[in-house]
C-alpha cells in the first residue's frame, strides 16, 4: 500500500494534481480562519464593489485619535447657516420668478429649500423686469451660500461623560483636515471585491469551495457504497441477483444521471433541499458507473485461483467478497471515488444554476455563487469578480482530481502507462 | 512404486463420475468443455489426466472439486451422490477433497500474509481453539514438511516468496489439511525446474503417509507415466483412453495418445527422467 502510494507521487501528473487540489483546499481551510469576515456577512452597503483596499467611509473621522459618530448629515447640513430672512428671500425669488408652487418650500423645511435653490438658481441668467441692484444682491448671497455649504464640513458628536451624544461645535473638519493614514483602525481589504448582496467574494468563495468539497465527498461517499456494495454482490454471485441489479443499473443508464436529478430535485420540497440532501441526491443518481466497472473487476477476479483456494479453505461468501475480492478492487475504487467527487461537485453547480441546487441562506456552494451572479447580472455589470474566480475555483478542483485519477490510473493499471 | 491392477481393483472407490459434462455459454457461443466423461478414482490411487492445452482439464477439475457446477451427470463421493446444496455441506466436502493450482502466484491473496493461509487450514480443521504455540508448531512442521522454514517465512507476503516457494507452501497447506483426495492441477508448469522435482517427490510422499488419492494434471505425458497408477487421456472434453500407466503409454490406441508421446523423445527406449523432472 505504502508502495503505492509512493508510486503514485511519483508521477507527475498525480504530483501536480495533488498540489493543486492541496492547495485549494489548505486556502480554504485557512482563510475563511484569518478573514475579517464571516462567509455569508454583508460587508459593504454597494452591490458588487470592485477588488480594492477600501477604507471606511466612518474609519475617516473615526480614528484612534478621536472617536467621532457622525449624526444626521442631511438634516444638519447648512441648516443653521441659513436665517429666516435669507429662506424667505430664496422661497420669495423662487415663487415670483422660477414659477415654483406656492405653498411647496417652507422656511422650516431647509434642505428642500437649499436643494431647490440649487437646482434652478443660475447666477448668470438675469431675471426680466428684475433690478440690477437686486440681481446683484441674489448673487452675492448665492456666493455666501456656497462658501458655507463647502466650508462647512461634516458635523461631528461624541458621547459625554452621560453617555449622551454631544454635537462637537469646536471641530469641523474641513477639505484641509488630514488623518494619517496608519491609525485608521479598519482598513477593509477586498481582493475580490464584493458581490451583489455586498459580501466579501474571497471569504464567500473560500468557504463555499469547503462547503462544495464536503458535498462532494457525501456524494461521492454515497454512490461508491451503493455501487461498491451492488458492484461486488452483483458480480460476485451471478444468477438471479445479478440479473437483477443489473437490471436496475441499465435503466439508471437509460435514464441520463442529470435528468434524474432535476426531477428529483424538483419534487423536493425547496425548503428541504439542504447541502447534505442535495448531495445524497447526487449520490444516489451517480452510482449506476461505479457498479459497473467493479462488477466487471469482481467477474474476472471470481475465477482467480485465491478466491478458489479460500473457497476452499471454507470460507463464507461475506468473508471471501471482503478478503479476497474487495482488495483488489480497493484502488479502482479509491480512483472511481476521485472522480465521483469531482463529478458531484460540478453536477451541484449545474443543479443550482437552474435553481434546483441547495435553497440555504447559511452557507453558500461553488453553484449557488454562480447562480447568484448570474441572477444578479454580474455579467451585464462588468463585475467579473463575482463569477470568474468561482469559475477558476470549480476548474482547478475538477481538473486537479482528475490528474491525480490519471496519475493513479498509471500506477494501478500499467499497461495503460504509454497509451 | 506403481499398484498393480489387481491391488487397484481391490480398493474402494473415493471419486466416481458418471457421463460429466460442462457446457459453457449458450447458442453460437455454446462450447462443450468437458463431454461425458466417465471416471473411477480409488484409494490412494495416482491418477493422470494428460491433455493438450484447452481440453478441459481444469474445468473437469473444478467441476470435481465442486467449484462450478456441472451441466450434466453425476459425481459419486465414496459411492454416494455428492451433495454440495449448502455452504455447510461443501465445507464437509472439502475437508476431503483439496486441490494445488497451476500458477502460485495467483493462487495467493496478495494482501494476506502467509500465516494466514496455513492458519485457516488449521482453523478449517477444527483447530481454531488450540493454543497459539500449537498453532505455531503445527505450522514449522507443514513447513518444513516441504523444505521451509517457517521462521523465515513468518509475516511475510506472497510476493515476496519465489514461484517454487510459493507453491511448497501450497503443499504445506495439503499437509496440513490431509485430505483424502488432492488434485493437482499442473503444479509444476509454472515453477523453476529446481522446485519441479521436490514438488512432485513430496506429492508422493504424502499420498504414502496418509493413503491420499492424487489426481495429477499435466500435459506432459512423460511426466504422467512417471508418478501415475492410472492414465486418462482426454482430447475436446473427452477421455479417449485411459488404464494403468504400463498399459496406455507403451501401448497406446489412441492416435491422439500416439501423437502426445511422440512429442516427448524417447519415450520407447530408456526413460531419462532428467529431461521430465529435473532429477
Ligand atoms: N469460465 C469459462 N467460461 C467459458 N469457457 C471456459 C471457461 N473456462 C474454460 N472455458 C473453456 O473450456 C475449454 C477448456 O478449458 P480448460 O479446462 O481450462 O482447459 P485445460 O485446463 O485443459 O487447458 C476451453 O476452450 C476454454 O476456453
Ligand atoms: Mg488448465
Amino acid at each position: 500500500m505504502f508502495r503505492q502510494v509512493k508510486q503514485a507521487f511519483s508521477t507527475p501528473k498525480f504530483l501536480i494534481g495533488f498540489i493543486i487540489f492541496t492547495s485549494v483546499f489548505l486556502l480554504a481551510i485557512i482563510y475563511p480562519l484569518i478573514s475579517p469576515f464571516t462567509p455569508l456577512q454583508l460587508v459593504s452597503r454597494q452591490s458588487f464593489t470592485a477588488p480594492g483596499r477600501y477604507v471606511n467611509i466612518q474609519d475617516v473621522v473615526e480614528n484612534r485619535d478621536r472617536r467621532y459618530f457622525l449624526l444626521n448629515v442631511e438634516e444638519n447640513r447648512v441648516a443653521d447657516v441659513l436665517s429666516v430672512e435669507d429662506s424667505l428671500r430664496m422661497i420669495d425669488f423662487l415663487e415670483t420668478h422660477l414659477d415654483f408652487p406656492p405653498g411647496v418650500l417652507s422656511v422650516e423645511d431647509e434642505p428642500a429649500l437649499i436643494a431647490a435653490w440649487n437646482a434652478n438658481y443660475d447666477p448668470n441668467q438675469r431675471i426680466q423686469g428684475m433690478t440690477l441692484a437686486a440681481h446683484n444682491e441674489n448673487v452675492r448671497f448665492n456666493e455666501r451660500l456656497q462658501v458655507a455649504i463647502s466650508e462647512e464640513g461634516v458635523i461631528l458628536a461624541y458621547f459625554n461623560e452621560d453617555g449622551e451624544l454631544v454635537q462637537d461645535t469646536a471641530n469641523m473638519f474641513e477639505s484641509r483636515d488630514f488623518v494619517n493614514v496608519n491609525s485608521i483602525v479598519n482598513l477593509v481589504h477586498l481582493p475580490l471585491g464584493t458581490d451583489n448582496f455586498g459580501r466579501d467574494v474571497l471569504t464567500q468563495l473560500l468557504s463555499a469551495v469547503m462547503t462544495s468539497l464536503r458535498l462532494g465527498l457525501i456524494a461521492g461517499a454515497v454512490a461508491t457504497t451503493i455501487g461498491l456494495s451492488f458492484g461486488l454482490i452483483s458480480g460476485y454471485t451471478g444468477g438471479f441477483v445479478d440479473d437483477a441489479i443489473l437490471f436496475i443499473t441499465n435503466l439508471f443508464t437509460v435514464i441520463p444521471g442529470f435528468v434524474l436529478l432535476i426531477l428529483i430535485s424538483n419534487a423536493m420540497d425547496p425548503g428541504a433541499r439542504s447541502v447534505n440532501t442535495v448531495a445524497i441526491v447526487i449520490g444516489f443518481t451517480a452510482w449506476p458507473w461505479t457498479c459497473r466497472s467493479v462488477r466487471s473487476q469482481v467477474l474476472s477476479l471470481r475465477n482467480r485461483d485465491h478466491v478458489n483456494l479460500s473457497k476452499l479453505s471454507g470460507h463464507s461468501m461475506p468473508r471471501i467478497i471482503l478478503n479476497d475480492i474487495l482488495p483488489y478492487v480497493a484502488s479502482y475504487v479509491v480512483m472511481a471515488l476521485i472522480l465521483q467527487i469531482s463529478t458531484a461537485i460540478l453536477a451541484e453547480a449545474q443543479l443550482s444554476m437552474l435553481g434546483l441546487g441547495p435553497s440555504t441562506t447559511d452557507v453558500a456552494t461553488l453553484g449557488l455563487m454562480m447562480n447568484w451572479a448570474q441572477m444578479f447580472s454580474a455579467w451585464q455589470a462588468g463585475a467579473w469578480w463575482a463569477f470568474v474566480p468561482i469559475i477558476l475555483a470549480i476548474a482547478a478542483i475538477a481538473f486537479s482530481m482528475n490528474l491525480m485519477n490519471t496519475g493513479l490510473d498509471q500506477v494501478f493499471n500499467p499497461q495503460l502507462r504509454e497509451g | 512404486m506403481p499398484m498393480s491392477l489387481q491391488e487397484l481393483q481391490n480398493k474402494p472407490s473415493v471419486l466416481r463420475g458418471d457421463k460429466v459434462t460442462k457446457i459453457f455459454g449458450y447458442g453460437v457461443n455454446k462450447n462443450t468443455a468437458v463431454n461425458e466423461v466417465n471416471f473411477n478414482f480409488r484409494e490412494s490411487e495416482v491418477v493422470s489426466i494428460v491433455g493438450e492445452s484447452g481440453s478441459g482439464k481444469t474445468t473437469l477439475a473444478k467441476m470435481v472439486l465442486g467449484l462450478i457446477g456441472v451441466t450434466q451427470g453425476d459425481i459419486y463421493f465414496r459411492d454416494a451422490v455428492r451433495d454440495i446444496s449448502s455452504h455447510k455441506k461443501k465445507k464437509e466436502y472439502w475437508k476431503g477433497i483439496q486441490a494445488v493450482f497451476q500458477d502460485p502466484f495467483s493462487s495467493f491473496n496478495m494482501f494476506n500474509r502467509i500465516d494466514t493461509l496455513l492458519l485457516d487450514c488449521i482453523n478449517l480443521m477444527g483447530g481454531k481453539k488450540l493454543p497459539k504455540e500449537e498453532k505455531v508448531r503445527l505450522m514449522t512442521d507443514a513447513c518444513s514438511f516441504v523444505n521451509l522454514k517457517y521462521e523465515e517465512l513468518t509475516n511475510k507476503y506472497p510476493f515476496e516468496l519465489s514461484g517454487g516457494q510459493m507453491q511448497r507452501l501450497m503443499i504445506a497447506r495439503i499437509f496440513l489439511l490431509k485430505p483424502k483426495i488432492l488434485i493437482a492441477d499442473e503444479p509444476t508448469s509454472m515453477v523453476d525446474a529446481c522446485s519441479r522435482a521436490t514438488i512432485l517427490d513430496m506429492l508422493l510422499k504424502l499420498r504414502d503417509e496418509v493413503n491420499m488419492t492424487i489426481i495429477f494434471i499435466t500435459h506432459d505425458i512423460g511426466l504422467a507415466y512417471y508418478v501415475s497408477d492410472t492414465v486418462y487421456i482426454m482430447e475436446h472434453g473427452q477421455f479417449v483412453e485411459s488404464g494403468t500407466a504400463e498399459d496406455v503409454i507403451l501401448n497406446p490406441q489412441a492416435e491422439y495418445t500416439k501423437r502426445l508421446i511422440s512429442d516427448v523423445p524417447k519415450i520407447h527406449e530408456e526413460w531419462d527422467l532428467s529431461t521430465v523432472a529435473g532429477l
